[in-house]
């Protein structure tokens, strides 16, 4: 069977199971189901950028989610009147400013070389200037911090149009991104799995402690959508939309992906993969080109996380977790094909349907053993079974993790490598 | 009985072959050298007979026995040792554990064999608490023969044993495989620098493209001017 | 005087406490970045399992540890640390083992250990639910101030910490010896050297891939286990656990036990100093120069803590990415 044909069977089979979705659980579930996967395959194939052209390690895929979702809300959400039309913007500017007025002198400090000054002289001043500079930013804000909790609430969005939190959130990834990258990608791979784990957990632990500014574990719904909500157009109807303008990202991007895979960059990329050595002796400017597909996948990242919350329509900081917003992610991209874009959106509908039908069907089947152990025994089961079943979705997770790594490494619908004689 | 003998080995990398029937034979008491242009598969049939490297066809024997495609591990409890051409200290560990670490896999008591290798290599004596890293480039080429001595060694295999040494520690190198090889170690080694080699060489092998070119007494080759011509540089 | 006391309260005692926990993880941590020359995502999990398993041990055998006179938990952990050592050698053989043989890029194993945690995550929590539980069962924490003359409040050291001190004095001391005086000890370091002169030179690689193992796997349960002593036992702990550590393990310098001793440490006092509020400490200044000082004057809330190592992660990699002591030597 060549790959094709595997292909054919891959997709039929797959619109099979769609097929049995839509007719037992109805057409709102279907479709908001379908609508979720899209959302998430526009993650997986920023991932599949990262990993798959360029071996990049991304732990920290659940960071770049929760930026795009807050950016949707901030620019997003209705304006909070009860926020400006007090003091407090102007208060929050000042400390605005006074964060400028830090920044700006520990840079100064850091360029004092260029006046003859010592090098090390410069680093250190920046260092203890920045400390002290920061606690007086930090001492600043927290009490108008406080104030806009308990006067304002949170400070609201901006009440844009949604879909320029969505590129703000994409701008706001990539610059993280770069952040990230310009310190890692020089070194040993592992370090990127390290630094992305670790910015994931700190922007989350950000917005989920930044009260005044996303209002934290109290949540911010509903976010308006880009496409027209079920309360103009009905559940079917909005959701369809909402479908259909993902569905045109995804196409936007296949043919962008396409372009770029075929032309001189994705070749470079590709040789740097496979090869570093020779392709920095070639005079590639390797770190060069890994940081460009890391911040290009990263951007990705960012937009369909921002996708993904705002479809949702309610941003809950607590709610990103690492199985779900990561490493779900990386077992799309691995199972369908790392570097495929098919594969990788093969992946991502096929992980994505069987992990949200494996919800109700693990419940199903764990109410039946509860019942029948009842029933045979008398065993009484454990109040929290249920959350505890939702963890044998994480085991699931991990152990595809490690087989598809053992026995098929390079996905279901592998990266087609085309020989140039 | 020859102490090793390769009948026809073909050997490569990915499916590549870069020895196409190398023929050779060593007795106990012999040094053999490899010589020959770069490219003609001199190191490759050093890794080959270590098990480094998958041989496709042909076999290796050792006192008659076969080794073919043995793990290195196997190798030396058979009674061999292989010095690589690089890296071949552990560099964070002392002069003295170095050696210790060549004798990893023999459970009796080796301290003899530690007096024996200070005693082939003075330096290292004074040496010996020292990391191997900070040794000059001789000097950690003789760590490097002692680790491999450590196991007593029937045939010791040396890559190029002198590359990147100056012509004084290369003599002084010359010298120590001699001695090694009068206390009864059969050698084989690969060569660079092969008009000195064939002169401390029983056996020379000129290897081209994979293939014995010429195979005769280190002498003779010496002597012989197509040899001298095509591969000794006049 | 009280302030002095908080300092050494919440700063000293603190930092000691959470940095040894860091060390003996990172020490771990190294070892198999040295060995096998991968981050081992999996060790945070790994920690957790092996206390579940002196949790399961106490609460079969509660009435050890009063026999004795040590927290029944402490008395436990020497067995389950074997265990998680024989747990840790089986993981290796069923994920990793396979894919070190088909010679996978480092990045691959990586990914391989994040399933790995992934599988150990989802089976903990299964059995044990997500709820925090407390190694003490049938014991109660002994707890010992020491007061200083002119001051009303006292030093504060608990049993759990002492043990913990110990055993980490005890892990280093042993481990020094076995890395520098035994003849697998000195393969590992060969090894961590240089792992191609180490298979040449005959010395036999499945075995120190082992023997990292059971050290990293008994440490990774005893700093577990060490650490819910001290405070409770919480399942979830793990990524927020891992950055610490690998942080401490890079400070350290990777591969450098020695390194992530000190990385453990460095982290442990740069977390509690960040969160120590200094309006404590200033407070007496306050009064004598007539300053108006924030109630709140720690660098970060507790809630942020995960920064510290985060940043300090950070700024070894830009200005030092070998770490401390030079890494990628054992």
């Amino acid at each position: 069977m060549n790959q094709s044909e595997k292909n054919l069977y891959l997709f039929g089979g797959l619109a099979l199971i769609l097929v049995l979705v839509f007719a037992f659980m109805g057409a709102p579930f279907s479709i908001r189901l379908l609508a979720e996967a899209a959302c998430y395959a526009i993650l997986a194939l920023g991932l599949t950028i990262q990993w798959g052209y360029a071996g990049l390690f991304n732990a920290g895929i659940m960071g770049f989610v929760a930026l795009g979702g807050y950016m949707s809300v901030l620019l997003g959400f209705p304006i909070n009147d009860d926020f400006w039309a007090t003091d407090l913007p102007g208060q929050l500017g000042g400390v605005l400013l006074k964060a400028a007025l830090v920044v700006a002198v520990v840079v100064g400090l850091t360029q004092l070389k260029r006046f003859g000054a010592p090098k090390k002289l410069g680093a250190w001043l920046g260092i203890v200037v920045g400390l002290l500079g920061y606690l007086w930013i930090k001492v600043s804000l927290d009490p108008v911090a406080s104030a806009i909790e308990s006067e304002a609430g949170f400070i609201g969005g901006l009440g844009l149009p949604v879909w320029l939190g969505w590129l703000v959130g994409g701008a706001l990834a990539g610059a993280v991104a770069y952040f990230i990258g310009h310190i890692c990608l020089g070194l040993r791979s592992d370090y990127l799995a390290i630094a992305t784990l670790g910015i994931a957990e700190i922007i989350k632990a950000f917005l989920k402690n930044a009260d005044w500014l996303t209002r934290g574990t109290l949540t911010v719904s509903p976010i308006p959508w880009p496409v027209p909500g079920p309360a103009d157009i009905g559940f079917i109807g909005a959701r369809a939309a909402y479908l259909s303008l993902t569905a045109v990202i995804i196409a936007a991007l296949f043919f962008l992906l396409h372009r770029a895979y075929n032309a001189p960059w994705g070749r470079t990329m590709r040789s740097i993969r496979d090869n570093e050595l020779s392709s920095s002796a070639m005079g590639k400017d390797v770190n060069g080109r890994r940081l460009e597909v890391f911040i290009f996948g990263s951007v990705l990242m960012g937009i369909g996380g921002a996708a993904l919350i705002t479809f949702n329509g309610i941003f809950d900081p607590s709610g990103f977790l690492p199985l779900n917003h990561t490493f779900l992610i990386w077992v799309m991209v691995i199972l369908g094909g790392p570097g495929n874009n098919l594969g990788t959106l093969f992946g991502a509908v096929f992980v994505y349907v069987v992990w949200t039908m494996s919800e109700p069907v693990a419940l199903l089947l764990l109410d039946v053993v509860r019942n029948l152990g009842d029933a045979w025994f008398g065993w009484q089961a454990p109040s929290d079974l249920d959350s505890r079943a939702l963890q044998a979705r994480v085991f699931v997770i991990g152990l595809i993790i490690s087989m598809v790594l053992r026995y098929a490494p390079k996905g279901l619908i592998p990266e087609q490598v085309k020989h140039h004689t | 009985m020859a102490l090793l003998e390769t009948h026809d080995i073909y050997a490569g990398y990915g499916g590549m072959n870069i020895l196409n029937g190398v023929k050779m034979s060593i007795e106990q008491d012999e040094i053999g050298v490899i010589v020959g242009p770069n490219g003609a598969g001199k190191s490759t049939t050093l890794k080959a007979i270590f098990g480094l490297l998958n041989i496709s066809e042909g076999s290796i024997t050792l006192r008659g026995d076969d080794i073919t495609n043995n793990a290195p591990d196997a190798l030396v409890r058979k009674g061999m040792a292989f010095v690589p051409q690089e890296h071949n200290v552990f560099v964070s560990l002392s002069v003295e554990e170095n050696l210790e670490m060549g004798a990893f896999t023999r459970k009796d008591d080796y301290s003899y064999m530690l007096e024996r290798v200070y005693s082939f290599f003075p330096d290292l004596k004074d040496k010996r608490r020292q990391p191997a890293g900070e040794l000059s480039g001789g000097q950690r080429q003789m760590v490097a023969m002692g680790r491999a001595l450590m196991v007593e060694p029937s045939l010791l295999l040396l890559d190029e044993p002198t590359a990147g040494l100056s012509p004084l520690y290369m003599n002084e190198i010359f010298e120590r495989v001699i001695a090694v090889n009068e206390s009864g170690v059969g050698v084989l080694m690969v060569e660079q620098n092969a008009k000195q080699a064939l002169r401390i060489a029983h056996k020379g092998f000129v290897l081209a493209a994979g293939q014995n070119r010429y195979t005769d007494t280190g002498a003779n080759l010496l002597a012989d001017p197509e040899v001298a011509k095509s591969f000794l540089g006049g | 005087m009280n302030e002095l006391i908080f300092f050494i309260n919440f700063v000293l005692i603190s930092g000691a406490v959470i940095g040894s926990i860091y060390a003996i993880g990172a020490i771990g941590v190294t070892l198999i970045f040295g060995i096998l020359r991968f981050a081992h995502f999996a060790h945070a999990d790994m920690m957790t399992m092996g206390t579940f398993i002196v949790l399961i041990l106490t609460a079969l055998f509660p009435a050890v540890g009063p026999a004795i006179g040590l927290p029944t938990a402490f008395v436990m952990m020497p067995v389950a640390m074997a265990a998680t050592a024989v747990i840790a050698i089986g993981l290796d053989k069923a994920f990793y083992k396979p894919l070190r043989d088909n010679n996978v890029k480092p990045v691959v194993m990586v990914m391989a250990s994040v399933g790995v945690t992934l599988m150990l995550q989802g089976l903990i929590r299964f059995f044990a639910g997500t709820g925090t539980q407390s190694l003490y069962i049938d014991d109660r924490k002994s707890i010992f101030s020491f007061n200083l003359s002119d001051a009303s409040e006292s030093i504060v050291v608990t049993e759990p910490q002492i043990l913990l001190f110990l055993f980490t004095i005890f892990a280093v001391v042993a481990l020094h010896i076995f890395l520098n005086r035994t003849r697998l000890g000195k393969a590992m370091r060969a090894m961590s050297d240089n792992p191609d002169l180490a298979r040449v030179s005959g010395i036999n690689t499945n075995t120190v891939v082992g023997v990292t193992w059971v050290i990293a796997g008994a440490l990774a349960c005893a700093a577990g286990t060490l650490l819910s002593l001290d405070v409770t036992l919480k399942p979830d702990l793990s990524f927020m656990i891992l950055l610490p550590i690998f942080a401490a393990a890079i400070v350290g310098g990777v591969g450098h036990p020695y390194g992530a001793l000190v990385g453990g440490f460095v982290v442990g006092f740069a977390e509690t100093l960040a969160v120590f509020n200094w309006a404590i400490l200033l407070r007496p200044l306050e009064t004598a120069f007539g300053w108006d000082l924030p109630a709140d004057l720690s660098f970060v809330p507790t809630e942020y803590k995960i920064t510290i190592p985060f940043f300090i992660l950070v700024a070894i990699l830009v200005w030092r990415p070998t770490g401390i002591l030079k890494g990628k030597v054992l």
